[in-house]
């Protein structure tokens, strides 16, 4: 576990402190404070409005946070600190530091008119200036890692989810970050689908990769996810590892919030 | 009533000189309204506030009077604000501002209609706006406003017609002129129906090309 302001091994590779953010009058994250350890899996669960996709979204710059700061490597997202208070940052300085994130959705987001292997070659063409070859041979090589080579030529109508999920990964990929964000990466795949997508995220984690997950998979939290938030009404409740976190004897909020999954499944095999 | 065909024949080279100048200027008035209308939608959804509220205001009187009355404001009130123009870059301006208007709520509902997400994707991952612009958003929303546009532009051609009240030789004036001469009203109108069908068609049948490139990746199965 890694408290807030003390490093892990790896050092802290993304820190939050003191976020805010308000939609109109609705507080949603009420002064969160979090370090992610660099190489590690952090997971993010809670109730839904309990604010953990919106602090996903902030640390990949989708909202702007009303205060406090995130750092990337030690670089300010977004908005700086300075004697004359809180400035944001101009668009290019916000794109390098962005740089360094890459981003997986629900929904996965890919583009329509590209086929797998443009959606994953798109970024290394426009945003890195790379000539075609290089970009294609490079984004084969992300299409592999996830298994999907010999889907390049699809769009993405023509894949599963699970498929689209997983080109989406290699085009976050494709730009190597250094830490990738994960928001609900399986709540739009059935379960059959779930499982080529976590085997996906299984091995990046083994690979080393700095991690959030905001998920409502929680055996993957549990058994991935080397530090677990809890969040509930914008702030974090509970905050450790899987061990400290889901051990007994639990906190009543999280013990509600596990029972409604065991209830589910309950419901299912009655 | 006999129809005298043979007449009309005889005035064919004239009437294709015309319906060049119909083509010319229906091309041009599209092609421009269409980057016009696009500057337009764009600037009104990036853009600041007010530019979004002046850009509405443009298209909402461009879109809230007749074609015929905003030539007739341009083309004869244009002088008295030291705007004289010949009949042909009048009509060409006139119709480029009409179908911008039209064009530019295509473009603005084209935009609407890509989800957020794709964009949000785009940001991630590096893009600025103005690339997302072109590579992600407009590629995107063509096949969906494809038909759209294609509808607008057969509505630009016959507004062309409307071009011979300001004396610009196309095609109506031209052919109106026959009918006048050899009072062969029937044929001469007949003719300029069936020369505005074969360009509808024309225009109707490049659409459907377009389309039908675009939108592979819609149709097409796992």
């Amino acid at each position: 576990m890694t408290a807030p302001g003390e490093s892990a091994a790896g050092g802290t590779a993304l820190s939050v402190r003191g976020l805010v953010k308000r939609f109109g009058a609705h507080e949603v994250l009420s002064g969160i404070d979090l370090d992610v350890p660099a190489g590690r899996v952090t997971c993010l669960i809670g109730p839904s409005g309990s604010g953990k996709s919106t602090l996903l979204r902030c640390m990949a710059f989708l909202e702007e946070a009303g205060a406090g700061t995130i750092l990337v490597g030690g670089e300010p997202l977004g908005f700086a600190e300075t004697p004359q208070g809180r400035r944001r940052l101009p668009p290019a300085r916000i794109r390098a530091v962005r740089a360094s994130i890459g981003m997986v959705f629900q929904q996965f987001n890919l583009w329509p008119h590209m086929t797998a292997l443009g959606n994953v070659t798109e970024a290394l063409r426009v945003v890195r200036r790379m000539g075609r070859a290089e970009a294609e041979a490079k984004g084969l090589a992300q299409l592999r890692k996830v298994g999907l080579e010999d889907r390049a030529g699809h769009y993405p109508a023509q894949l599963s989810g699970g498929q689209q999920q997983r080109v989406a990964i290699a085009r976050s990929l494709a730009l190597e970050p250094r830490i990738m964000l994960f928001d609900e990466p399986t709540s739009s795949l059935d379960p059959e689908l779930t499982g080529e997508v976590l085997d996906v995220m299984r091995g990046l984690a083994a690979d080393g990769m700095t991690m959030v997950v905001v998920s409502h998979e929680i055996g993957f939290a549990a058994s991935v996810g080397e530090q677990v938030a809890f969040l509930d009404g914008g702030r974090i409740l509970l905050h450790g590892s899987p061990r400290d976190v889901f051990g007994k004897p639990r906190h009543p909020r999280l013990e509600r919030f596990l029972d409604t999954y065991l209830d589910r499944g309950a419901a299912m095999l009655a | 009533m006999t129809v005298d065909w043979g007449l009309l024949a005889e005035k064919l080279p004239d009437v294709l000189a015309a319906s060049g100048v119909t083509v010319a200027v229906w091309a041009a008035s599209a092609v421009l309204g269409v980057a016009l209308g696009a500057a337009v939608a764009v600037a009104r959804r990036f853009g600041p506030r007010p530019v979004d509220l002046a850009l509405k205001l443009f298209v909402e009187v461009l879109r809230g009077s007749p074609f015929l009355v905003q030539l007739f404001l341009l083309y004869f009130g244009g002088p008295f604000i030291g705007l004289s123009l010949d009949p042909i870059p009048a009509g060409l301006l006139a119709l480029t501002l009409y179908g911008s208007a039209y064009y530019s709520e295509i473009v603005r509902a084209g935009f609407a209609a890509v989800p957020a997400g794709h964009v949000e994707a785009a940001a991630c991952l590096g893009f600025t706006r103005a690339q997302t612009v072109l590579r992600i958003q407009v590629p995107e929303m063509a096949v969906l406003v494809l038909p759209a546009l294609v509808n607008m532009t057969v509505l630009l051609l016959k507004e062309t017609a409307v071009l011979s009240v300001i004396t610009v030789p196309e095609l109506t004036l031209e052919i109106s002129a026959i009918g006048s001469e050899t009072y062969r009203f029937v044929e001469a109108l007949t003719l300029l129906a069936l020369f505005y069908w074969g360009l509808v068609e024309a225009c109707g049948g490049l659409g459907r090309l377009a389309e039908a490139r675009l939108s592979r990746f819609r149709f097409a199965g796992p």
